[in-house]
């Protein structure tokens, strides 16, 4: 890693998917920096190549040309395992869907990203207990997650990607499956997070009032940058008064 | 990491125990076919063998008939006479010759009755073909000669016929003979086709040939030879004497034959381990199918767990650990299915042994053999689902419904 390198670098990403006449350019030459501690909202309409960005940042997708430079290491000239090292150990990852292991606990769900670093049973076992408090579920460790609400499950996913203390957290639409109250409630646990952790977020959202709560907006359009600052004044609103 | 990864495993088959269960049938109904036939098909070598022991050594049995088996083998050839077995001992490497003829009667005594076979023999049949006696005394020579009506009954007639009493002494009613029982013969159990060898009666040739089959014929006789001689010269000195006794020109065959025991025995015993051998590759074949059936649920096991494969993926483990993860549950599964299968098949062959009345021989070998048979079809027939599993694309899996 080189010293004072931007955490994330895209230097004139592409990706295209297809060949030929099917030929779909996701994303069509995109540069940006995200730093260590930013919190970024990534919008756009379908299709802008918004997920495509969210996917190569977490090294799940790789550009067809340009580069992506993570803490300034190339990660085009990773290979497989090494790009789920990377995952492993510097990202966190919290989708739409929640995703959590059906019929297996909060606690063993937290655990799971742990299990493959290899901690012992015992440190695991309490890293993971610390991330649910986190994350405000404490005394919720053996609920499985059909007995969760969304907003709990939510948490968990969260505390999942927190568990092994990444760089980066990167959310895909958390709050797509949670009314109101909760997605307010998901993103002031992320803004804390943010502002506590120093934890580098990318959000992906297509939500304004969502994405009032990052301090830099980068706005896609047809797998390019329409817009890339701070936080526009005609997405930010008042803060919404909720109910915790 | 391996722990964990077995552990996830055995929990994983747990959560489908019917599932489960389904899919190791195939393997369980292979390895307790495997093991059931060899261990059975062992035990009864062994009872072959135990059988040639028993035999006294150094016999011959002589049968009327061309030599072999097959129709028209005992065309025209006439039974032997007492004085056939009389010739035979004069002769220098025959030292005795045991006449034998055998009828299907029924034994009665009180209002009880057994259906059994009666053998007019001699004394010297008892130690040439392996018997013993549990209780009383052989023929005498003077019953022999007289061919007096005494009975030597084997031990499954004297269960039926006298159950917990005493038999000696007792007289037995066989056709209009009155016979009183002499000598009771130690068991043997079942022979090598599974067939009771203790339901018998022995009476004195002279006995039965004259009130009960009625005419001077003897069915087989069991000649014994001195130690000095082998099978080959006793058998041409049986051969020679017989032909000049039957009258038969030279050139043509020989309307008897000499068999060796043994090698009635050893033929047997190679039967017996061509058709163990036989009978175990088809259950092999069962085990095969039992691994596609595993290799079948992994597949779809894989499939409808993309979403948790693309879950684990993004969370950071690698393609080989996710190959782990469904190559050793494939592995757990068959082991799962090998454990039950070898005791089911323990279990069968002990029952089918007990049943065939033959020694039950369980063998670590082939216990051991087919539970790394069950381990190595679980790593075949898992390889190619947990090796889908490992391939899948992380994003298209998380997004998979």
């Amino acid at each position: 890693m080189i010293a004072n390198a931007p955490l994330i670098s895209f230097q004139n990403v592409a990706r295209v998917y297809g060949v030929g006449e099917a030929e779909v350019r996701a994303l069509a030459g995109v540069d940006f920096q995200i730093n260590t501690g930013e919190f970024v909202a990534i919008m756009g309409p379908s299709g802008s190549g918004k997920s495509t960005t969210m996917n190569i940042i977490g090294c799940l997708d790789q550009p067809t040309s340009g580069a992506y430079l993570f803490a300034g290491a190339d990660v085009s000239t990773l290979d497989r395992d090494q790009r789920a090292m990377l995952r492993r150990h510097f990202l966190g990852f919290v989708f739409q869907g929640f995703n959590l292991l059906a019929r297996t606990t909060a606690l063993e769900n937290v655990e799971l990203p742990l299990i493959y670093r290899g901690m012992p049973r015992s440190e695991r076992r309490e890293a993971a207990q610390n991330a649910l408090a986190k994350v405000g579920l404490a005394g919720r460790e053996n609920h499985v997650p059909s007995e969760l609400s969304g907003g709990q499950q939510q948490r968990v996913a969260i505390a999942r990607a927190l568990v092994g203390s990444p760089q980066v957290l990167l959310a895909d639409e958390p709050t797509g499956n949670l009314d109101t109250n909760r997605s307010h409630e998901i993103m002031d646990l992320l803004v804390r997070l943010n502002q506590d952790e120093n934890i580098t977020i990318a959000l992906v959202t297509h939500e304004n009032d969502m994405a009032a709560y990052a301090s830099r907006n980068i706005i896609f359009e047809d797998g390019k940058i329409a817009y890339d600052g701070p936080t526009q004044q005609n997405v930010k609103r008042e803060p919404v008064a909720h109910v915790r | 990491m391996f722990v964990e990864t077995v552990w996830l495993a055995f929990r994983t088959i747990l959560r489908n125990k019917l599932r489960s269960f389904l899919t190791v049938l195939g393997i369980v109904i292979g390895i307790a076919s495997v093991i059931a036939l060899v261990t059975i098909g062992q035990g009864s070598s062994r009872q072959v063998s135990a059988t040639v022991a028993a035999l006294g050594s150094n016999v011959l049995i002589v049968r009327p008939g061309k030599p072999g088996f097959g129709p028209g083998s005992r065309d025209g050839a006439s039974n032997f006479k007492l004085k056939d077995a009389e010739a035979l001992v004069g002769q220098p490497l025959i030292d005795t010759a045991s006449p034998a003829v055998t009828r299907g009667q029924t034994a009665v005594f009180g209002n009880t009755n057994s259906a059994t076979s009666i053998t007019g023999t001699d004394a010297a049949y008892l130690p040439v073909n392996g018997w013993q006696l549990s209780a009383g005394r052989a023929f005498s020579n003077g019953e022999e000669g007289a061919g007096t009506g005494v009975c030597i009954i084997g031990e499954t007639v004297r269960r039926e016929l006298f159950g917990d009493s005493n038999p000696l002494g007792e007289v037995i009613r066989i056709k209009q003979i009155s016979c009183p029982v002499i000598g009771v013969l130690k068991a043997k159990g079942a022979g090598s086709f599974g067939n009771d060898q203790d339901d018998l009666i022995l009476m004195p040739i002279r006995a039965v040939q004259r009130r009960i089959t009625g005419n001077n014929d003897v069915q087989t006789i069991f000649a014994g030879y001195v130690p000095q001689a082998t099978t080959q010269s006793a058998t041409t000195e049986i051969q020679d004497i017989l032909r000049e006794r039957r009258r038969i020109e030279r050139g043509e065959e020989d309307d008897f034959n000499v068999t060796d025991l043994k090698q009635i025995n050893s033929t047997l015993s190679g039967i017996n381990n061509v058709l163990t051998g036989l009978l175990s590759s088809i259950a092999g074949v069962s085990l095969l199918v039992g691994g596609i059936g595993i290799m079948n649920i992994m597949l779809v096991s894989v499939t409808e767990r993309t979403r948790e494969i693309g879950i684990r993926l993004a969370i950071g483990a690698t393609a080989r650990q996710v190959l782990a993860q469904f190559l050793i549950e494939a592995v757990v599964l068959s082991l799962i299915g090998g454990l039950i299968g070898v005791a089911l098949g323990l279990t069968l062959a002990a029952v089918g042994s007990s049943f065939m009345g033959i020694p039950f021989v369980p063998d670590p070998s082939v216990v051991a053999l087919a539970f790394i048979f069950a381990a190595v079809v679980g790593v075949v027939f898992g390889f190619f689902p947990a090796r889908k599993a490992a391939r899948l694309d992380p994003i298209e899996a998380l997004r998979y419904q």
